[in-house]
């Protein structure tokens, strides 16, 4: 339940009665939580929940109609290069004259010194992103010649050369391939040992109990915050996917997913 | 060959014309490259259209032609984007409101003019060969002052064009940015004027920049590319229209847009012909077995 007990490490990410109107119509409403320091939390919820919503409003895309977000309790804004976002592969224009590097070089445009030179700094942190996502070969090819999960790994080498404190990802394994996804998931555990806070938004609920600590499930406003095997019971999914939920009798949940375009 | 080049150089208006025709021909096709890619076509069209009025109420008052020019650019964009943030209207639709408008608004100013005719034409399809030596010295300085932002700007404006979720991320001033990014727009249009005028102006901005487009990978050698073509364009353009005595700004035109279609049917690797071939190759390999 949303006034579920926070954890007890210092709260870093913490949402106030957080409230976003899209279109004229409430996106989310009065939502509270806080996510320590570190954490790896899974944002679940049906479609149309708010888990996009809820990414853009951190980074300042979409304006909060009441509420605030704290991060190392200041409101947003005032942390200007800590936070990062890898976009739906759909979001993006494929055919933009970049090159890869040149994709992962922009996470580096930030921190306030976009009128200087990029230096040589930068360029190591660009390479080393690189090689982390086991993209160095593909540096020079244009972004409009990448397959599905090579587009999904330039953008988390963008958001690795980015160094950031909090990192945001959307649906990143909706329509990846196996290895993909076990990059993606691998570069999440390397990330905890960095203490850097993970929030990523699925589908996937049995990847978000398995492989994250923390769950939130939203469906316009807060319906339970916690550890997946706390939560996940047959009401509150109930609750959340309504007709897409069907619990069977022995009190295992079928959640369908049948189609997962537009979520805002 | 030579001499047929450096024939009409001997007329000092030829010399000012090439070096304004070369200078918009650079100027339009380096800020296209950001017209093509973020889908502004349309708007710069506008832009030049709105122009009109300004420059018929300099005219009517006696003041700077280009001046009246740019403030009315402005004064548009701005319009644009008010109308389209405020109401449920999506911005082409704006832009097409204003733009007639503007366009209207011109006409009817021009019309109350005496030697209407032919000031409309030179203001509607340029007049490169009447470029004084202070309309020279105007453009380059205009035109090295836009060049010089685009270069300054070049990673920040990369990122608001590219990804502008990112541009938030990143805290990068992305209004400011945007705003700058169509004054910039709004005073290629004004040095336009004089060469192709404000019907043609719209063909030196998206032309040569997709003509680049389609053979190049990374934006600055997308802009290097099409300042190519554009300089080229131009100053073929300049030389045609001389010995056939046919309209500069048009011929310049017809030249870009023919550089697009042999790009576009012929680029190797990428071109609709080599397409087809390659399509047909492979159709026609199973038969061969």
């Amino acid at each position: 339940m949303p006034e579920q007990t926070p954890p007890l490490e210092p709260a870093r990410l913490e949402f106030e009665n957080v409230t976003v109107a899209y279109n004229g119509r409430a996106a989310l409403s009065d939502v509270t939580f806080q996510v320590p320091h570190g954490a790896r939390v899974a944002v679940v919820g049906p479609n149309g929940a708010g888990k996009s919503t809820l990414f853009k409003t951190m980074v300042g895309l979409l304006p909060l109609r009441a509420g605030r977000v704290l991060i190392h309790c200041q409101p947003l804004g005032h942390h200007a290069d800590c936070v990062a976002y890898v976009p739906q592969r759909e979001e993006v224009d494929w055919r933009f004259p970049v090159t890869v590097a040149d994709v992962v070089m922009m996470g580096r445009y930030g921190r306030r010194r976009w009128l200087k030179r990029v230096d040589a700094h930068d360029h190591e942190i660009v390479a080393r992103s690189l090689e982390q996502m086991g993209i160095t070969p593909l540096a020079r090819r244009p972004i409009s010649e990448l397959s599905g999960g090579q587009q999904q790994r330039v953008f988390l080498a963008r958001a690795l050369a980015q160094e950031p404190h909090i990192l945001l990802m959307d649906e990143p394994f909706t329509g990846v391939d196996a290895a993909t996804q076990d990059a993606t998931l691998a570069l999440l555990d390397q990330l905890q040992t960095r203490e850097v806070t993970i929030m990523i938004s699925t589908h996937d609920l049995n990847l978000a109990a398995a492989r994250f600590e923390l769950v939130v499930l939203l469906n316009r406003r807060l319906l339970a915050y916690g550890p997946a095997k706390e939560i996940f019971t047959p009401q509150v999914l109930a609750e959340a996917f309504g007709s897409q939920a069907l619990v069977l009798p022995e009190g295992t949940v079928v959640v369908d997913h049948c189609c997962p375009p537009a979520d805002y | 060959m030579l001499n047929w080049l450096l024939a009409p150089l001997a007329y000092g208006f030829m010399q000012r014309g090439l070096l304004a025709a070369l200078l918009v021909g650079v100027l339009c096709a380096v800020i296209g490259c950001y017209v093509v890619l973020r889908g502004m076509a349309f708007l710069g069209d506008a832009l030049a259209h709105a122009i009109l009025p300004g420059v018929a109420l300099a005219y009517l008052f006696g003041g700077n032609l280009l001046a009246g020019a740019f403030i009315a650019a402005v004064v548009v964009a701005i319009g644009i984007g008010f109308i389209s943030r405020r109401s449920m209207l999506k911005e082409d639709t704006a832009i097409g409101i204003l733009f007639a408008a503007a366009l209207a608004l011109g006409v009817a100013l021009i019309s109350s003019i005496r030697s209407y005719a032919t000031d409309l034409s030179h203001i509607l399809f340029g007049d490169v060969l009447g470029v004084s030596v202070n309309d020279l010295w105007l453009t380059a300085g205009l035109g090295l002052l836009i060049l010089a932002t685009i270069v300054i700007l070049y990673k920040p404006f990369l990122v608001i064009s590219f990804d502008p979720v990112l541009a938030a991320t990143l805290r990068l001033p992305a209004e400011p940015l945007r705003f700058l990014m169509l004054t910039l727009l709004a005073l290629t249009v004004v040095v336009s004027l004089q060469t192709v005028g404000v019907g043609l102006v719209a063909a030196m901005l998206v032309t040569p920049a997709a003509t680049a487009y389609l053979v190049t990978r990374r934006l600055v050698t997308m802009m290097l590319v099409s300042a190519l073509i554009g300089a080229f364009s131009s100053v073929t353009g300049l030389y045609l229209s001389f010995y056939i005595n046919v309209a500069s700004g048009a011929v310049m035109v017809l030249v870009a847009t023919f550089v697009f279609l042999l790009v576009f049917l012929l680029a190797p690797g990428r071109g609709w012909v080599w397409q087809h071939l390659a399509a047909r190759r492979q159709a026609g390999q199973p038969a061969a077995h």
